[in-house]
């Protein structure tokens, strides 16, 4: 290509995912976006996220964030988006409000560990995991915007791809997200 | 404007003498967000969903009389706002878990969640630790999803005559619905699958058992169509 016609590269959104205490299934909904990926990639390029898999999120515009917060290697990992991400979005039932880990809240957290490692019978007995490498679980798993502020959210188990797609889409014309019947679901 | 007519939104709605504005406003097919109010029982206004302005003051259109003349604001941006802010204490306040309660697309709840655009919990949640009872061979209550809007009592009072649910406790946290055996199980009652108590609950806590996905998710009630379709044309 000749390089003084070019028509100079149009700046591309920087984008940051990453799970948190969820299960990828967001990540999952967000790929059947389908061939769309290739519509998506002329407008943005990825910072940290499982599609790269670099490590830590450098300054992005847009930070799209999957899980609630259940450990404190997830409070890190959520002020390191919010440090560096211009939008921070709470994506799926789980970051917003806590989902299926979260039915764990009414519970005492030293009684499901003893259950789970100790006592439960037909469970391997190997004691409570407690390995330095391995980040302390909270007492309460929380929703992402009782941490940190979330500019954006967008709930479904999973977000259907569609939803997703509709989303990014406005978001990235720089319009008011808007779901609407079909869409908008929590579950 | 004719004699037995008021403004709701702009247009004229005609209403029969002693209907409520709700009445009036779902016989003309005009939806009022509502959560507390059926058709069948007598409305006590509680949930608050469906304020609407009356010349200019906040009332609930389940309770007011229709009058002739009056000028009533209902889906302005100002109170479909103060909705939404009500839905969302509502969820923080119990566990509403939407995927994994089988109510979901059957919920008014929820139904009325999507129609007003609620994308977030806003609010820091409880998470409460509520009962189950599973005590009924037939029935299974899950309490996590209770917003008391009362329905059940009100029908097993007045449809069934058996007042198998009354109202109780005081405080945020204490008040509840409580079942009215000795033991406080559904099982120790004369309760049966076919009361209106039993398909009145318009959320997920009155759940008839061995029937819950006997309609798949994504063709339910409110899958069709928006709340402000199904709760007009119903």
């Amino acid at each position: 290509m000749n390089a003084n016609t070019a028509t100079p590269a149009k700046t591309k959104l920087r984008v940051a995912t990453t799970s948190l205490a969820g299960c990828f299934g967001c990540h999952m909904s967000f790929l059947d976006i389908d061939e769309r990926i290739l519509q998506l990639v002329e407008l943005v390029e990825f910072d940290r996220s499982p599609i790269t898999d670099i490590k830590h999120c450098g300054p992005c515009d847009l930070g799209i964030i999957e899980g609630g917060v259940c450990n404190a290697e997830n409070v890190h990992v959520l002020h390191e988006f919010r440090k560096n991400c211009k939008i921070l979005v709470a994506m799926g039932a789980c970051a917003v409000n806590g989902g299926l880990p979260a039915q764990r809240n009414h519970l005492d957290l030293r009684d499901i560990l003893e259950e789970v490692y100790q006592t439960e019978p037909g469970l391997t007995h190997g004691g409570i995991p407690n390995d330095p490498e391995l980040p302390l679980p909270l007492n309460k798993v929380h929703p992402i915007h009782e941490v940190v502020k979330i500019d954006y959210f967008l709930p479904g188990c999973p977000p259907p791809a569609d939803a997703i797609w509709k989303f990014l889409t406005d978001l990235l014309a720089g319009r008011t997200p808007h779901l609407g019947h079909g869409l908008l679901h929590y579950d | 404007m004719s004699e037995n007519t008021f403004l709701l939104d702009g247009e004229a709605i005609p209403f029969v003498p002693g209907q409520t504005v709700m009445q009036a406003a779902k016989a003309a097919g005009k939806y009022i967000p509502h959560l507390c109010w059926h058709p069948e029982f007598k409305p006590h206004g509680s949930c608050k969903l469906c304020t609407v302005k009356a010349n200019g003051r906040f009332v609930s259109s389940c309770t007011m009389e229709a009058a002739a003349g009056v000028t009533i604001e209902n889906r302005t941006p100002e109170l479909d706002d103060k909705r939404r802010t009500l839905l969302q204490l509502l969820f923080v306040e119990g566990n509403h878990f939407c995927p994994s309660c089988e109510k979901s697309g059957n919920c008014l709840l929820q139904a009325t969640a999507y129609d007003l655009g609620m994308m977030s919990p806003h609010f820091d949640h409880f998470f409460p630790d509520r009962p189950v009872d599973a005590s009924h061979p037939d029935i299974l209550l899950d309490f996590n999803r209770c917003i008391l809007c009362s329905l059940c009592v009100q029908a097993s009072e007045q449809a069934d005559k058996k007042n198998v649910f009354v109202m109780g406790g005081r405080g945020m946290r204490g008040r509840r619905i409580i079942i009215n055996s000795e033991s406080g199980k559904l099982g120790d009652t004369d309760f049966a699958a076919s009361d209106r108590a039993a398909s009145i609950c318009p959320v997920g806590v009155i759940l008839k058992k061995r029937v819950g996905f006997a309609v798949p998710i994504g063709e339910r009630k409110y899958d069709q169509a928006p709340a402000s379709v199904v709760e007009v044309t119903k």
